[in-house]
């Protein structure tokens, strides 16, 4: 028995033999049809349905919400989804497509939403059966967020918005938006307002997707456009002018830094016998053995190994991190570990994919098109793409004005 | 699957240690009140002397925590090296002058001997006898196996150990030794006869290092013949646990006292912490320090509960913290502009500690060298 099963609560590990137990029966197995490196990156119809099909069930099992209550689709349980998240990464199960659903707008609604319109939007957020994106970025409001251009006026009972977003994660699959946007242009901070939005009941009705194109070559991303659209006054999250206080719980859940814990499997690899994976320094090492450099392997070069080392001393920090997030006694400021999440984890996923294609050598530069690419050119592809997360939500200089400012206590750049 | 408990067994005791720990250094031992003391001479050619507060040392002997790590069986309290740890980590944090992570470093040496005899000098230990570790080579040689002393027929020693941290602040000396049948483990008490200390001069105002010359030493054997590295080897990532602590206390106070100058400090009308020039690498200081300090008290756990992977973590620890100990130190310094190339400037006290920190049981780069030969198998 693992250390961790021998702490849980009662609740916790008969639910850890539960989940264990139905992985054993339920894992999906490889799919069926090709699957991008991330959610984020889904562009085929098939691969979303087939990763939908797997979010339904293990929601349907129980192992998807499980902290939410019953009355919004959850399970009722406290502390529960940290286990069903370990159990399923341990069982190798694919990632699960409504990560923005889940990560983002399930604890925002959670938070802030009517009773009614939770009862209304969460189950179907966590079974998957609706994609959810994040209507946040714009052309003039990156970084600045608070610079939201995109109005929202009101109509008795409805607001009528016009406006454009951008980066627009999923947006060509969301059935929901999560949005934030203004209603004051007389007060940055207090002019905003949120709302939960149903874009894809709406396309050709006042809003319009188009898709953007990656540096990659692959879409995943959109801009989103808003004409003269409609939405009810119910769907509105807080108060008017509060818009960004409720964009600080989305945000907070974003960093990993929120109450709610949120639910993700994954550890399956994508292509078959291939390790292609930022989780674990292990697959630098298994690449390194596998590639030529003078005359030996890339494994036996003394600065390549020194590399490794350090990204996988960097990863273990990571997960010890972790541990001690945990303890209060061992961190002195309690948002110090939590808000170094984003940062720390993205960086580190890039500098893992920098080293894993220059450790190919020439074969790096084969791309995902040319059979001969080493790993299917999945890790020159990997580091391509992670700039998307040293930028997004908030780009990874903005974080260090966060932790700067709030953690460190100095003063304000702006 | 890794056994060890989540809170890397910091629980109520340790914390009430490490809080009364942290008390006491800042009600005894100041920035101001260390610089009266061991900055006095700033002369490079100075003579060469050990500055310490004697009187602090006998106030942490009778708090009891030289046998903190003493089992319980040997008179001692039975704590985990943790506890230590957290010691290491608020003694850093002071800069404080003393034998404490020598004594700490020889008692895990000690705890490993499992004879009656270390077991004697365990309780000695745990009521106030500082000792120190003599095991290093003249190449200041890390691998347990390199000594250059040897043991003489009649079971006294002759030759020389290198590098022997807080040698004029200590009682008795754990040396390592060779003789036909490889390495043993040997106590001597610095003042018995054959036994010359010749201090080193070094850059560090907070430690002492010296020589130390056997001619024909009497001494008692704690491990005999053939176990001596083996024990080191055991040992060792309770070591590099508490150098890594000390590193990150270290590391903490030099981060605060420059976000305190970068505050107050005004240039083209602003606080110096207003450019991310300044803030930007004050906060990747902290994710340096955090790393480390996670993976110091990792590697302490793991000695204590998961000995198999204790030795991996601890490369990683000591290597993050010698990193991290020239970042935080070399930030320290230039974000202190002219001010902090000054001697005035409490900051050369700390910079000077991780200076010698970074090299002490191995750098950085030694320890990535040896974790890559452990999960990567050695290099063609």
């Amino acid at each position: 028995m693992s250390d961790a099963a021998k702490k849980d609560t009662p609740e916790q590990a008969e639910f850890r033999a539960y989940c264990q137990d139905w992985l054993a029966d339920n894992h999906p197995g490889r799919p069926t049809v090709k699957i991008p490196q991330g959610a984020l990156e889904l562009s085929d119809p098939d691969a979303l349905k087939w990763l939908k099909q797997w979010q339904k069930s293990a929601y349907d099992a129980g192992l998807i919400g499980c902290d939410y209550p019953k009355e919004v689709g959850g399970g009722g349980k406290t502390n529960c989804q940290a286990i069903a998240n370990a159990e399923m990464q341990k069982a190798k199960t694919p990632y699960l497509p409504n990560i923005i659903g889940m990560g983002m707008a399930a604890p925002t609604v959670f938070f802030h939403a009517q009773d009614e319109v939770k009862a209304e939007l969460l189950p179907s957020l966590l079974s998957g059966e609706h994609i959810w994106c994040q209507g946040f970025s714009e052309p003039g409001a990156g970084s600045d967020l608070a610079n939201q251009q995109t109005f929202a006026e009101r109509d008795g009972d409805n607001w009528v918005i016009n406006g454009h977003k951008v980066w627009t994660s999923l947006a060509h699959f969301a059935d929901w938006m999560i949005l934030l946007c203004r209603t004051d242009k007389s007060d940055k901070y207090n002019g905003l307002s949120y709302f939960v939005v149903p874009i894809k009941s709406a396309l050709g009705k006042g809003v319009t997707v188009r898709p953007l194109i990656k540096l990659t070559g692959e879409t995943g991303f959109n801009e989103v456009l808003f004409e003269d659209f409609i939405v009810e006054d119910r769907y509105r999250l807080d108060e008017v002018g509060k818009g960004w206080a409720v964009a600080m719980t989305t945000l907070a859940h974003e960093r990993g830094a929120g109450p709610l814990v949120t639910p993700s499997s994954g550890g399956m690899s994508l292509e078959e016998g291939e390790s292609v994976s930022t989780s674990n320094a292990m697959s630098l090492v298994d690449l390194a053995k596998k590639q030529k450099r003078s005359g030996k392997t890339a494994a036996d070069d003394a600065v390549i190994r020194d590399e490794i080392m350090k990204l996988m001393i960097r990863r273990e920090a990571m997960s010890q991190n972790g541990r001690r997030a945990g303890v209060p006694s061992l961190v002195d400021h309690p948002m110090r570990i939590a808000l170094q999440g984003k940062l720390v984890a993205t960086e580190l996923n890039q500098d893992m994919a920098e080293l894993a294609y220059q450790i190919e050598g020439m074969a790096s530069t084969l791309y995902v098109n040319d059979e001969s690419a080493p790993a299917g050119g999945q890790w020159p592809l990997a580091y391509m793409n992670s700039f998307g997360v040293t930028i997004a939500a908030g780009a990874n200089e903005v974080q260090r004005n966060i932790l700067g400012e709030r953690v460190l206590g100095l003063p304000k750049s702006k | 699957m890794s056994t060890q408990p989540k809170n890397f067994g910091f629980g109520e005791d340790e914390t009430m240690l490490r809080d009364s720990a942290r008390k006491f250094f800042t009600d005894n031992c100041s920035a101001d009140k260390l610089h009266g003391l061991v900055a006095t001479d700033p002369d490079i050619h100075r003579s060469i002397d050990s500055v310490w507060d004697k009187d602090l040392w006998q106030q942490i002997v009778d708090l009891g925590w030289t046998a903190v790590c003493v089992p319980e069986s040997a008179g001692g309290i039975g704590m985990p090296a943790v506890a230590a740890v957290a010691l290491a980590e608020e003694a850093g944090r002071a800069a404080f002058p003393s034998p404490m992570l020598s004594t700490f470093n020889a008692t895990f040496v000690l705890n490993n001997c499992q004879s009656e005899a270390a077991s004697q000098a365990l309780g000695e230990i745990a009521s106030g006898k500082a000792t120190t570790l003599a095991i290093t080579d003249q190449a200041g040689s890390w691998d347990s196996l390199n000594t250059d002393v040897g043991v003489n027929s009649d079971g006294s020693l002759s030759g020389t150990a290198y590098f022997v941290q807080d040698a004029g602040k200590v009682e008795q000396l754990v040396v390592s030794a060779k003789s036909s049948a490889g390495i043993g483990l040997y106590l001597v008490d610095v003042q018995a006869a054959g036994v010359e200390m010749i201090a080193d001069g070094i850059i560090d105002l907070t430690r002492d290092q010296a020589h130390v010359v056997f001619s024909n030493a009497s001494a008692t054997e704690m491990a005999a013949p053939g176990t001596g590295n083996e024990i080191i080897d055991k040992a060792m990532p309770a070591i590099l646990s508490i150098v890594s602590a000390d590193m990150v206390g270290a590391g903490e106070w030099l981060l605060q006292t420059t976000i305190e100058y970068a505050k107050t400090r005004v240039q083209f009308d602003r606080p110096l912490g207003f450019f991310q020039a300044v803030k930007h690498p004050l906060v990747n200081v902290m994710l340096d320090i955090d790393r480390s300090k996670s993976l110091a008290y990792n590697a302490a756990c793991a000695y204590d509960t998961d000995p198999d992977n204790a030795m991996g973590f601890a490369h990683m620890a000591k290597s993050q913290a010698g990193e991290m100990a020239v970042f935080s130190s070399s930030r320290a310094v230039q974000f202190h502009g002219g001010i902090g190339f000054t001697w005035e400037c409490y900051v050369h006290l700390f910079f000077k500690r991780q200076m010698h920190n970074q090299v002490l049981y191995g750098d950085a780069k030694y320890h990535r060298a040896l974790l890559a030969d452990k999960v990567m198998g050695a290099a063609a």
